[in-house]
């Protein structure tokens, strides 16, 4: 085919996207990890240079390993309830059953609302005389703080991240499950195999790669958590529910420690990234064209 | 043994998937139902009564008029019409632009913008908000300039994305090239090629990246709760969240509002709901 751009045409045509990506992207990056240089803390308008000290005392400071410990606590608990029960569904779902499109929407819907108005449904649930506590001590037990008992404030959180996550999670789960063969059902059919066989035999290794696909994608979620925590409990009771991100937000704009939160953004931006690259090269590949 | 046979005999048929596909449902929507029930509850009701009950025996819509009366929830909506509907613009024409000569031309450094684009991907918008903040305060993008300058701030981060640039790019891949030659040859310059001949071509991408970009748009907090000072700028979600702050522990009120700012979003998902759940778009929304 002729040439009939001219030799500025691809230039001039990236060039808007390019500008917001440069101004909003690499520059912020690089200046992430520039500041992390800085010591902030005395003044905000002059900052100096110290080398590597915001990182030493981020190793050294015990709340950083607290926010850690409840990153990954966090992840440890959404990701595999994330990973598997809204494949049951799906599959529960995929059945030729009426009603398919209402269940779809109710359980889609958790998704589409805002999470602040979810996180303030939850609060509202979880209150001291709230409707959980009715259940709780109806069973038998004595009221739990949810969100003021640090035993369970993080916990009471994941909830709220999992409940939302399930209607997303199932529509991937049925995009995939449209791809398995349906011979194979029909086969363990006339073979009498159980719901669970069947699913176990045809269906998981069918959708392995979905299955990996939301298990990255998810704890990639789970690692930048923010509005869950910032509505319903901001980080307390006693760091017992604080995250990475509402730990960069705390320090950065509202302890005003830029330095400080910018090694800890990094050390955010390390850990994401070592997820989103196994992401797009194990998994995405195709959609990318690598 | 005992634990396969109990398996083996899970059938499944269609009562019990209903009876579980119903459960689901009913824990999906049951925080809404809980609010919406509290939200209707007059003064003459104590919300927090046990045995709880859902629907209300003092029955008002007082708390929806109270509540409508002290926060202009009128204007933070149209701010957030504004701020998503600028997003949604500006990633529309952006990404279009910038997807086109990456599936259709020939140009030195292809590759390295390629894969730039792509590592933006990876770089989570949390971790670098903090410069993000400061150069859009160096840009004077904040609202204690103008309201203008604050919606363009507000806007400006989430103009494009990777993701529309390669959706858009997915798109132009798919026309066959004859369509460029023909146009040109009548006499098309490669601009008027791209906004007439190509962009039509391909409008259901374009939708598809105008829905999920509005609806991110729509629901984005982290970001407006860090740059915006003035209440009269908050978009819904930011408003929303300081109703905890203005009624301290009037339930019924926080619990009105929260249903209030939501009724936009069910109308546009409810419009839309093909576009959610078909599982075409699978893996659109969420950052």
């Amino acid at each position: 085919m002729f040439k009939y751009y001219g030799k500025y045409a691809p230039y001039l045509f990236l060039l808007p996207a390019a500008l917001i990506l440069l101004v909003f992207f690499f520059i912020p990056f690089f200046q992430t990890v520039y500041l992390s240089f800085f010591d902030y803390s005395s003044s905000i308008y002059s900052p100096s240079a110290i080398g590597i000290d915001n990182y030493t005392k981020l190793f050294h400071s015990p709340v950083f390993y607290k926010v850690m410990w409840n990153t990954f606590l966090y992840l440890f608990i959404a990701v595999p309830i994330l990973a598997i029960f809204p494949l049951f569904v799906a599959i529960l779902i995929n059945q030729k059953i009426r009603g398919v499109t209402l269940y779809k929407i109710l359980i889609y819907l958790p998704v589409i609302v805002s999470i602040v108005v979810a996180a303030i449904a939850f609060k509202w649930l979880y209150a001291d005389q709230g409707i959980l506590n009715y259940i709780v001590t109806k069973l038998g037990f004595e009221p739990i703080g949810w969100l003021t008992d640090p035993k369970w404030a993080l916990l009471s959180v994941v909830i709220v991240t999992i409940w939302k996550g399930i209607g997303y999670y199932m529509i991937i789960y049925l995009a995939a499950l449209m791809s398995v063969p349906q011979e194979l059902y029909e086969a363990c059919d006339i073979d009498g195999a159980s719901f669970l066989r069947k699913h176990l035999t045809v269906t998981i290794p069918h959708i392995m790669p979905t299955i990996a696909l939301v298990t990255t994608i998810s704890a990639i979620s789970a690692m930048k958590v923010f509005a869950e925590i910032y509505v319903m409990t901001k980080g307390g009771p006693l760091n017992s529910s604080k995250t990475i991100v509402y730990y960069i937000y705390e320090r950065a704009f509202e302890n005003l420690d830029l330095g400080y939160a910018s090694a800890m953004a990094v050390v955010l931006l390390v850990i994401v990234m070592a997820f989103s690259l196994v992401n797009i090269l194990c998994f995405e590949r195709k959609k990318y064209d690598l | 043994m005992i634990c396969k046979n109990i398996f083996s005999k899970i059938k499944f048929d269609k009562i019990s998937t209903h009876i579980i596909l119903i459960f689901v449902s009913l824990l999906s929507i049951f925080p809404f139902i809980w609010l919406i029930s509290t939200s209707l509850k007059g003064s003459g009701e104590n919300i927090f009564a046990y045995p709880p009950t859902i629907i209300p025996k003092d029955f008002t819509f007082e708390n929806y008029i109270g509540v409508w009366d002290k926060v202009d929830f009128i204007g933070y909506f149209v701010n957030s019409m504004i701020v998503a509907g600028g997003t949604v613009l500006l990633n529309l024409i952006l990404s279009a632009m910038a997807g086109y000569p990456l599936a259709r031309m020939e140009f030195k450094g292809k590759k390295i913008t390629f894969f730039s684009i792509l590592a933006t991907i990876m770089i989570p918008f949390q971790a670098i908000m903090l410069p993000v903040y400061l150069i859009t305060l160096k840009l004077h993008l904040v609202d204690s300039v103008s309201n203008m300058a604050g919606f363009i701030g507000l806007i400006m981060p989430f103009a494009v994305s990777a993701f529309g640039i390669f959706l858009m790019r997915q798109a132009f891949l798919g026309i066959p090239k004859e369509m460029e030659e023909a146009a040109i040859v009548d006499g098309c310059n490669v601009w008027q090629l791209f906004w007439k001949v190509l962009l039509p071509m391909v409008k259901p991408s374009l939708a598809v990246l105008a829905i999920f970009t509005f609806i991110g748009s729509w629901g984005e907090f982290l970001w407006p709760s860090i740059v915006l000072t003035k209440e009269s700028m908050y978009t819904l979600p930011v408003g929303v969240n300081n109703l905890q702050g203005m009624f301290s522990s009037n339930w019924r009120f926080i619990a009105a509002g929260s249903i209030l700012s939501t009724i936009p979003i069910l109308i546009f998902f409810l419009c839309m709901q093909r576009y959610f759940i078909s599982g075409e778009n699978e893996g659109a929304v969420k950052g």
